[in-house]
């Protein structure tokens, strides 16, 4: 949970909009629990306090829609992977560039999710491939109830690959499952190599990082071998591409890993 | 604040399911790798009972602490830690179990 943030706005605050669409609904919560009554009348038995027994997990609501989603995914035999990064890491460009060059051979759908504005959806239906937007207000994170939402309005094809563009946040997405088949975190040259230690519980919760930006890299301080060894301590079982989304270096790889998964 | 209103629908589900009209106090287990900011969520808690009939329930906060082995000793030991030292041999030990739990233990209610 991030510790700053609160993320207390209702849900009523979450907007899902395709992009040229002057509409938008809303993610309504039902609150399951009735508020409490006053007055219950004055009554002279005392009854004892007792302790029920719950054992169970505080994300296990998040976590059985995850699962549903998951049920969806493979019904529908798509590939879903939620791309998580600080703000800023070139997801989006990432995103345009790989429809660009796979929309002719594989139906691609992208669920892009933001505090405010239509910006990346807007890039993103440019490039090329069917968007929505989730705007989440004061939210910092997308959770499964936002993808479920999302996927009613989206209606993505079989066999499509949806990649969720998570909200820029290396710390909370973390926690909620959205019924992903991978985390795919993209830390860019510009950044710390460090931040794999200091972001460890992203690093471990991904299958797949990207290293981005390394035509930049003869200009900062980036050290791409160090930032590998402290992700793999973290995550023995990441995998690594090293990528510049906008020169296109690398970028064959990731287009032939994602053709390998489909 | 999402996760502390998880934790009073909970709550509030199992009383209500058991016919208490009042929460007491509820316990919660979090492993130190749970991602769980614990003043944040005591903080968002006590926003979050507000109107409910958890609204004097006091939060019972149980930590659980990782375990971790060292690759290089094989020395065991618990730890708050993502990354920790060996207190044996001082290596750094990355590959722990346990420490993600996040549940709703019980609730105590009349």
């Amino acid at each position: 949970m991030c510790d700053t943030c609160g993320c207390s706005q209702p849900n009523e605050a979450v907007t899902f909009r395709k992009p040229g669409s002057n509409e938008h609904t809303h993610l309504h919560h039902h609150h399951d629990h009735e508020h409490s009554h006053g007055h219950e009348g004055h009554s002279h038995s005392h009854s004892e306090s007792r302790t029920l027994e719950v054992e169970q997990d505080v994300l296990s609501k998040n976590n059985l829609l995850a699962e549903r989603n998951r049920g969806y995914f493979k019904a529908k035999n798509m590939l879903v992977l939620n791309l998580v990064s600080s703000p800023g890491s070139g997801k989006t460009t990432l995103l345009e560039k790989t429809i660009q060059a796979l929309k002719e051979e594989m139906p691609i759908a992208i669920i892009e999710g933001d505090q405010q504005t239509m910006q990346d959806a807007d890039r993103i239906h440019a490039a090329g491939a069917p968007v929505l937007q989730v705007n989440t207000g004061n939210g910092c994170h997308l959770d499964a109830t936002m993808i479920e939402r999302a996927l009613d309005e989206l209606k993505p094809k079989n066999d499509s690959v949806l990649f969720i563009e998570n909200v820029g946040n290396l710390v909370c997405p973390a926690l909620f499952d959205l019924g992903e088949a991978a985390k795919v975190v993209i830390i860019s040259t510009t950044e710390g190599d460090d931040k794999p230690l200091k972001y460890p519980t992203m690093f471990s919760a991904s299958d797949i990082c990207i290293i981005n930006k390394t035509d930049l890299s003869p200009y900062v301080n980036f050290d791409i071998e160090k930032c590998k060894s402290y992700a793999l301590k973290v995550n023995p079982k990441l995998q690594f591409f090293e990528v510049s989304a906008t020169t296109g270096d690398g970028m064959d790889s990731w287009y032939h890993w994602l053709k390998e998964q489909t | 604040m999402s996760l502390a209103v998880n934790i009073v629908d909970i709550a509030v589900q199992t009383a209500e399911k058991n016919q208490a009209k009042k929460i007491n106090s509820i316990s919660v287990e979090v492993g130190a790798l749970a991602g769980v900011v614990r003043d944040a969520l005591e903080f968002c808690f006590s926003e979050a009972v507000k109107n409910t009939i958890a609204e004097d329930a006091s939060l019972e906060y149980f930590h659980i602490p990782a375990k971790a082995m060292c690759e290089s000793c094989g020395h065991q030991f618990e730890t708050d830690e993502r990354a920790a030292p060996c207190p044996k041999c001082s290596n750094m030990v990355f590959q722990l179990s346990g420490g993600t739990e996040f549940r709703v233990k019980n609730i105590n209610v009349d």
